[in-house]
């Protein structure tokens, strides 16, 4: 085409396209209708990636002019470094639970909706006043005490959701902490109305035995080394690997939902129950990357003592902690389950996903 | 049954007061003793009050609110679809969508970074669930515009440039410049960066040109999908002003905070009216085919939403507790956008440099004229003849306008600062950092990397402050390319290897586009290399000279 009839075609819309709709026209990638910069995990791209992948850009993927700011010893807005694990591909991840922000409100909004009804009617049959006195002040101790374990964690991951090096990895330890926080609320306010109902049940009383109690105070220090430390994969490791395993699911699933009912309680296996499928998913996100680094072709072998290290000193103090609830297990009037059991159950639930992980299991963790 | 009973009297039961959950849910924290929490992002602020919640929201209550916000936007997108939105829409006003949403993801999941770097400095856990309640909001907002976009793509006439959207934002000159505006949220002095920046300029201030103005003009374009996602989107952010000005009021009775806040309000403010209004004051001015004369130009809207809401009912109550406001830069801003035209030299570079984008962009025509005139008096004689070039030019076979000498544009120099191009020819300056010569678009952004981004500020040492990093002018990534192997180089070409996913036009035909054989044989540029070559004295002279501006020749 000449300039001068090109010149003419612009200005005069001949065979202008009406539509603005898929199909009203073809032509050069009229139905390029898929996001093509990233490699699917399956044969198709899933939603969640679709949503996630590469949202959080780096050096090696597109990113033509590096990152812009800097910290002022250098370091850049997302930095490898901020964790001693190695990967040869940190954009390998992709989070089991496949959630992006419509399936997790769905699936926190339900979660709501369930804890909430629960409560409401039990309190409307007059439920929490048939609970067995003895057990009525465990909840407020040891249940008030636990909540603050659970808000650590969800602060710690909070904290942790801002060092990782790509999307997946951090949106899968974001979504991880709110649920944490939720689940520390939902117990908050779940105490806090079942002490409507309950003369003189102390609702202060959780925390001054969190702070103080020394059946608490492993479980305390617990906590405090996970939010301490300055590696955001150790903290997500010790979180989901360790603490959930031998001190998160012994106390709920270990004692809280197998001796309430025994003690006329039908409420509170209601509301912990919600703890106990999010953690399913947060390990199942957990044991997914810690196996892609543990398996890494380059880095494999050194992730894996890195991450022996962090157990062994993680379930070093998860099993101390663990190991001074044990009055707990006295204290309700109707005894149901016996803590040597919880523990051991504990104890193989760590072993078996050390097991999926190729860790190994420290000796105190053995019999 | 008596006119008295309802289902909420029957069902009714006492509970504990909003107040009180807020109250309980806070006491959730402790001060750790047995191990010290994990190291955080420093910041050379000090916060010794803690900050109040003014949302009092828990949880409980947050999630089922957002779900019911999510199953609107879900329902009225697929109301859109089968109301047929996409016969109707304007495909002018889509084509910068592919722009638009290839940046605003990315800002969005970096505020929810940020939400790590505050919650672990603020005092006390009274505003944890505010943080919580943003970084969740946050999450939701970027996978919610990753979502619209796909929508787009899916439906959408020319699906190209959506494709490659992510892959697109790491590459593009105009995307880099978003990047700016999110890395600014979470990088350097923690509340410089995610108190300062992100929360009491960015959403208390800019969000409303982005989510409330821009969705007006998306309507007015046959667009409903973009205000239902971003209308929803906005509705979160009044929480996270909140969070903002709560943590700001922690800190402002300390008067040793004053002499940061007042650096951190100048450089926000400078850095959003820099590339935000560059930005979105193209999409809404440029972008759209409505042209009623009694509707708001970018200006009015800027007017209301900037001048009268942010500067005068917050920023000048902050006086009273002693911090100097910098007026005079909201009068530069605003003179930027009415009396030099920022936004239209915007919109004129964005089209100049359109071989190199990833959108089409159509010319403005007689109709649009008429606007911009009534709005702008003087506008036709300064761009009129500028947009006939672009409509001539706009067919393959025609040299490519970004190298065409016919038109009279003068390829500008790139603001190290914002990264929008040096537009304003009278504002350029260049000055020397680190023993290197550096080129601004305006005095603003020269103080903002020389003076702001610095490991001291006026005397004070700053050793938490960020830096400027990276190869932050773009046209030196391409220097001596061919630009054809340079679009080939970042992607930009459709899926027979030869089209360009950009085009000058809205001809939807395969003979009106162009290919990489249109383009060939024009070379790029880094017009810093040869401004740093310049002995002191040629550099005046050239300064001197880029002052002076260019004219655009008459189009026949």
């Amino acid at each position: 085409m000449s300039a001068q009839t090109s010149r003419a075609a612009a200005t005069k819309p001949a065979a202008i396209v009406k539509s603005g709709a898929a199909g009203a026209a073809v032509f050069p990638g009229s139905d390029s209708r898929k996001y093509n910069y990233f490699e699917p995990k399956g044969r198709k791209a899933t939603h969640y990636e679709d949503m996630t992948v590469d949202v959080q850009p780096d050096p090696e993927r597109y990113l033509l002019q590096d990152w812009i700011i800097s910290f002022p010893d250098g370091t850049p807005t997302y930095s490898k470094d901020w964790t001693a694990a190695r990967s040869s591909n940190w954009h390998k991840f992709r989070a089991v639970d496949q959630e992006w922000e419509r399936t997790h409100y769905q699936r926190q909004s339900t979660i709501c909706g369930m804890v909430q009804n629960t409560i409401e009617n039990g309190r409307k049959s007059g439920a929490p006043t048939r609970f067995d006195p003895a057990w009525a002040k465990i909840l407020q101790n040891h249940l008030g005490a636990y909540k603050h374990a659970e808000f650590g964690l969800g602060t710690s991951t909070m904290q942790a959701q801002r060092y990782g090096y790509t999307q997946m990895v951090n949106n899968a330890i974001l979504t991880n902490s709110s649920y944490k926080l939720r689940f520390a609320q939902d117990v908050t306010l779940y105490l806090s109305e079942i002490g409507l109902d309950l003369p003189g049940f102390d609702i202060a009383a959780g925390k001054k035995h969190w702070l103080e109690d020394p059946i608490w105070q492993g479980v305390r220090k617990s906590v405090e080394s996970v939010m301490g430390s300055n590696d955001y994969l150790e903290q997500y490791f010790a979180t989901n690997v360790v603490f959930e395993p031998l001190i998160g699911e012994l106390f709920r699933s270990g004692f809280l939902m197998q001796a309430a009912s025994a003690q006329n309680d039908f409420i509170t296996p209601a509301v912990v129950s919600a703890a106990e499928a999010d953690y399913e998913r947060n390990l199942a996100n957990t044991v997914e990357l810690f196996h892609i680094l543990g398996t890494d072709p380059t880095y494999g072998a050194q992730n894996i003592a890195l991450f022996n290290k962090w157990l062994a000193k993680h379930a070093d103090l998860a099993l101390d902690a663990a190991n001074h609830l044990q009055p707990i297990w006295s204290q309700p009037r109707v005894k149901v389950v016996a803590f040597a059991d919880a523990l051991a159950h504990a104890k193989n639930r760590i072993k078996g996903i050390a097991a999926e992980l190729g860790l190994t299991v420290p000796a105190n963790l053995a019999s | 049954m008596t006119a008295s009973l309802t289902l909420n009297k029957i069902t009714a039961q006492k509970g504990i007061s909003i107040a009180e959950a807020a109250n309980r849910v806070a006491d959730l924290g402790w001060t750790p003793s047995y191990v010290q929490e994990a190291m955080t992002f420093p910041t050379d602020y000090k916060i010794s009050k803690t900050p109040r919640d003014p949302m009092k929201q828990v949880l409980r209550s947050y999630f089922p609110m957002q779900e019911e916000k999510d199953n609107r936007v879900y329902g009225a997108l697929d109301a859109a679809l089968r109301g047929d939105m996409f016969r109707n829409v304007e495909p002018r006003w889509v084509e910068w969508m592919k722009l638009f949403l290839a940046i605003i993801p990315f800002p969005e999941i970096s505020a929810a970074r940020s939400m790590a770097m505050v919650g672990r400095l603020a005092p006390g856990e009274e505003l944890r669930t505010g943080f919580t309640m943003q970084m969740v909001d946050e999450f939701r907002h970027s996978t919610i515009q990753m979502n619209l976009k796909k929508w787009y793509m899916e439906n959408y006439i020319d699906p190209a440039g959506f494709d490659i959207t992510e892959a697109a934002f790491g590459k593009c000159y105009a995307t880099t410049i978003g990047r700016q505006f999110a890395e600014g949220f979470l990088t350097g002095d923690a509340i410089t960066a995610a108190n300062v920046y992100l929360t009491v300029v960015a959403e208390t201030a800019f969000t409303n040109t982005l989510f409330v103005a821009m969705p007006s003009e998306a309507a007015r374009n046959g667009d409903y999908a973009l205000p239902t996602v971003f209308l929803s989107v906005q509705s979160d952010e009044s929480r996270h002003i909140g969070n903002g000005h709560s943590m700001l009021m922690a800190m402002i009775n300390d008067p040793s905070n004053h002499q940061l806040l007042e650096r951190d309000l100048k450089y926000a403010f400078w850095q959003n009216h820099a590339i935000v209004d560059a930005a979105i004051g193209t999409f809404i001015e440029y972008g759209t085919t409505n042209r009623d004369k009694n509707k708001e130009s970018y200006a009015e809207l800027w007017h209301r939403w900037i001048y009268e809401d942010y500067y005068r009912t917050y920023m000048l109550p902050l006086e009273k507790y002693g911090i100097k406001i910098h007026h005079d830069d909201v009068a530069a801003a605003w003179d930027r956008i009415v009396k030099k035209n920022y936004v239209h030299k915007t919109a004129q570079f964005f089209t100049v440099g359109w071989s190199v984008n990833f959108w089409r962009i159509e010319a403005q025509t007689e109709r649009d004229f008429e606007w911009f005139e009534h709005k702008y008096p003087g506008w036709y004689a300064e761009f009129g003849d500028f947009w006939k070039w672009h409509a001539k030019l706009s067919v393959p076979g025609e040299t490519n306008i970004l190298f065409n000498s016919e038109v009279g544009y003068s390829y500008p120099h790139r603001c190290w600062s914002c990264m929008v191009p040096c537009l304003i020819r009278e504002d350029f300056v260049c000055d020397e950092v680190d023993g290197k010569i550096y080129t601004y678009c305006s005095e603003g952004c020269r103080w903002t990397h020389k003076v702001a981004f610095a490991a001291e500020y006026e005397g004070r040492a700053t050793p938490a402050m960020g830096r400027f990093s990276g190869r932050r002018e773009w046209e030196d990534c391409y220097h001596g390319w061919d630009v054809a192997d340079a679009i080939k180089d970042l992607g930009f070409v459709r899926p027979d290897g030869k089209t360009m996913i950009a085009q000058p036009h809205l001809r939807f035909d395969a003979k009106d586009m162009w290919t990489l054989d249109h383009v060939r044989g024009h070379t790029l540029g880094s017009p810093l290399r040869g401004f740093r070559a310049l002995s002191p004295i040629e550099r005046e002279v050239a300064t001197a000279e880029y002052r002076k501006g260019f004219k655009i020749n008459p189009c026949h």
